[in-house]
């Protein structure tokens, strides 16, 4: 037997789920597969949350790379610098951009799936 | 070069990606096998197949050759080619896989439920993958023409029928085996010449001086010009010449030619002196893949450079061999994962090129006079190791070649061929599509037979800047924006996709000499991509009325993630 006399106390009591849901309690898994304009605002939810991920990841890339044209063509003399960031320096950065964006791509997936399942 | 082990290495990459494609063809029994992998292809075999298919022939041979002649303002090619991933990754990967279509027009009826839709985007992948195939083709031809002195059309016919074959037969499984080994591939035969190029500079005092403006002869150097090109001189150069310069034959004699243009005939020798600046060649015809994209850059270069950044960062994920590839990823997920992978290996990849381009400066500079400079990863092993070592790793490096021809053309006519399999040709299965593959690669191998000199690196630009001007509205706007109508999709790729393919068109045709219009035109994506957008947007606008009915049920499908619609469908 437990000795917490706290576990004890745990009464499950109740109704069963699909009790509840036949008195019109919603889940908003059943608004989404119903395509009810709750469902779509479900869904608009998480397009813009993926979208402003990726506007942010691409806002990064440009600051990246936008500037380097003009950079280059401020500094003619600096023949070597343009060859190492050109040929060396920006793979790195661009895989980090896409690992990070991926990363949190799926947390919002995940978010999102944790939210519609009522979990 | 002795060409006998060239040979051999091509003659063994043929062989590998037959064997290759034969093991795929085995374990290929579907329909779905066929097209697709049936959807079942894992993150790192998918990842290396991608990257093996991207990988061409203007990656493989044109950076080394384009940066050897202008310097280091044509990185920005692999940088672009990579980051084009970036930006397919970040708009485009995820949704376009759960979008369950299998090609370009798949998506578009997907998307619109509309036929015309669909007809003028398989119009578009055809055309574009058409004009990717050309230069595949060509420089197949360029390298085995320069490695053995064969006609130039046989390379092209050898791609041509290997690829046919492989395809034919064992469809995107096969394909998928044989495109992962041949990224493999490609990455060792630069790589290992590259380590021993190296060294061998290493052991030269590590000379510094291909990072320098402009290139200069490191010793005397004799250069036989084999066709005849205006040599363009911003200063005075003295030069021992012996053939016809400007008209006037000259026996061995010691001219110094004054700054303007000069006319070099056919045959001539020119001797220069060591620490002699290399001359810019202005040539019009001879079409190497590393020439006449450059045209106009000279005139505009910041705004060229910002046009090359913006076709190829948008391009990318238009091009039919690179979209097609997404849908045999397992789900959405597996999709973002590849990419990232794709990422990866590409960007290992393009670490290479520059090496070969910056050795190519220093010691054979002369290449870019004689418009072989697509050559250069060719004959540096020869020049800088020479002896039975040098021989052996240049014919690694043509055999690595031979495999950037032959996965990318496998790849362009695995889609093309689906496009006409799908919309052209009557009824859907194996046999149509394998005659759907003939047809796909006859028409860019008799073009490039026929045509011959076109210079094939405008045909990758003009690919780029169509797949960016057309696709990536359709695309992007397709997957985040509910207010796209059909008529807009239709305006915005033949509006955006047709002024880019009229623009460089006219541009390979020579229209405008010189000056600003010369340089808008030869670098249409920095204002035909945002044509492209702007006429979508304004004319879905417009006819708002005409918004599919089942868009909010297709946007749900494309953004839900899988575990949530697997029960939608139950």
């Amino acid at each position: 037997m437990p000795q917490d006399p706290g576990e004890r106390r745990v009464v499950v009591t109740g109704p069963p789920r699909r009790a509840r849901r036949a008195f019109g309690y919603y889940r908003p898994r059943t608004e989404i597969d119903e395509q009810t304009t709750l469902g779509h605002t479900y869904v608009r939810s998480l397009m813009r949350t993926q979208l402003r991920a990726a506007l942010a990841v691409f806002a990064v890339l440009g600051m990246l790379i936008g500037p380097l044209p003009l950079v280059f063509a401020a500094m003619p003399d600096a023949r070597r610098l343009e060859w190492a960031v050109l040929g060396f320096c920006l793979y790195v950065p661009l895989v980090l951009l896409a690992r990070w964006y991926v990363r949190r791509a799926e947390r919002n997936e995940r978010d999102f799936v944790r939210l519609v399942e009522d979990r | 070069m002795n060409s006998g082990y060239a040979v051999s290495a091509v003659a063994l990459v043929v062989v590998a990606t037959v064997l290759v494609g034969a093991f795929g063809l085995r374990i290929s029994r579907t329909t779905s096998d066929f097209y697709v992998a049936s959807r079942t292809v894992g993150p790192r075999l998918n990842a290396a197949a991608i990257s093996g298919e991207y990988l061409s022939a203007a990656s493989f041979l044109g950076i080394a050759g384009l940066v050897l002649v202008q310097g280091p303002d044509m990185l920005w090619y692999p940088v672009g080619y990579t980051a084009g991933y970036l930006v397919l990754l970040l708009f485009v990967a995820a949704p376009l896989r759960r979008s369950g279509a299998y090609t370009l027009p798949d998506f578009a009826e997907a998307r619109l439920a509309s036929q015309a839709v669909r007809r003028l985007a398989g119009a578009f992948v055809v055309g574009v993958g058409w004009l990717y195939l050309l230069p595949q083709l060509q420089g197949a031809g360029l390298t085995l023409a320069v490695l053995t002195g064969a006609p130039d059309s046989l390379g092209g016919v050898i791609v041509a029928v290997v690829v046919v074959a492989t395809v034919a037969a064992g469809g995107m499984r096969s394909i998928t085996f044989v495109q992962a080994f041949q990224y493999w591939l490609k990455l060792t035969a630069l790589l290992v010449p590259a380590l021993f190029l190296v060294l061998a500079w290493q052991g030269d005092g590590a000379p510094r001086r291909a990072f320098e403006e402009p290139v200069t002869f490191r010793e005397q150097r004799v250069v036989r010009v084999d066709d005849s090109l205006d040599l363009q001189l911003d200063r005075p150069l003295t030069v021992t010449v012996n053939g016809t310069v400007d008209g006037r034959p000259h026996d061995d004699q010691r001219l110094r030619l004054p700054a303007g243009t000069h006319r070099i005939e056919q045959g001539t020798r020119l001797t220069f002196d060591r620490g002699a600046t290399v001359p810019a060649a202005d040539r019009g015809s001879n079409g190497g893949m590393s020439t006449s994209l450059a045209t106009g850059r000279e005139e505009r270069p910041l705004y060229a450079t910002y046009g090359l950044i913006l076709a190829t960062f948008f391009g990318t994920m238009g091009l039919p061999h690179v979209v097609v590839r997404f849908y045999t990823s397992p789900h959405g997920v597996a999709a973002r994962r590849t990419t990232v992978a794709v990422l990866a290996l590409i960007g290992a990849f393009y670490l290479l090129p520059p090496v070969y381009g910056a050795l190519g400066r220093l010691y054979a500079p002369e290449l870019a006079l004689t418009g072989d400079a697509d050559a250069a990863v060719l004959l540096l092993p020869e020049r800088m190791i020479g002896g039975v070592g040098g021989d052996l790793l240049g014919a690694l490096v043509a055999g690595g070649a031979f495999a950037a021809f032959l996965s990318t053309a496998s790849g362009l006519t695995m889609a093309v061929a689906g496009v006409l399999t799908q919309d052209v040709l009557p009824t859907r299965g194996v046999r149509h599509f394998r005659l759907g593959t003939v047809l796909a690669m006859a028409v860019p191998l008799a073009a490039s037979v026929l045509v011959g000199g076109l210079p094939v690196a405008d045909a990758v630009g003009l690919a780029f800047a169509v797949s960016a001007s057309s696709f990536c509205p359709l695309l992007v706007l397709g997957i985040w924006w509910r207010r796209l109508t059909p008529p807009g999709a239709a305006a915005g790729m033949l509006v955006g996709g047709g002024a880019a393919f009229v623009a460089v068109a006219a541009t390979m045709a020579g229209l405008p000499g010189t000056g600003r219009l010369h340089a808008l035109l030869a670098w249409p994506a920095l204002w035909s991509v945002p044509l492209g957008f702007l006429t979508m947007v304004l004319v879905s606008l417009a006819t708002s009325g005409r918004v599919p009915p089942g868009t909010a049920a297709v946007l749900a499908r494309f953004h839900l993630p899988e575990e949530l619609r697997a029960e939608v469908k139950a």
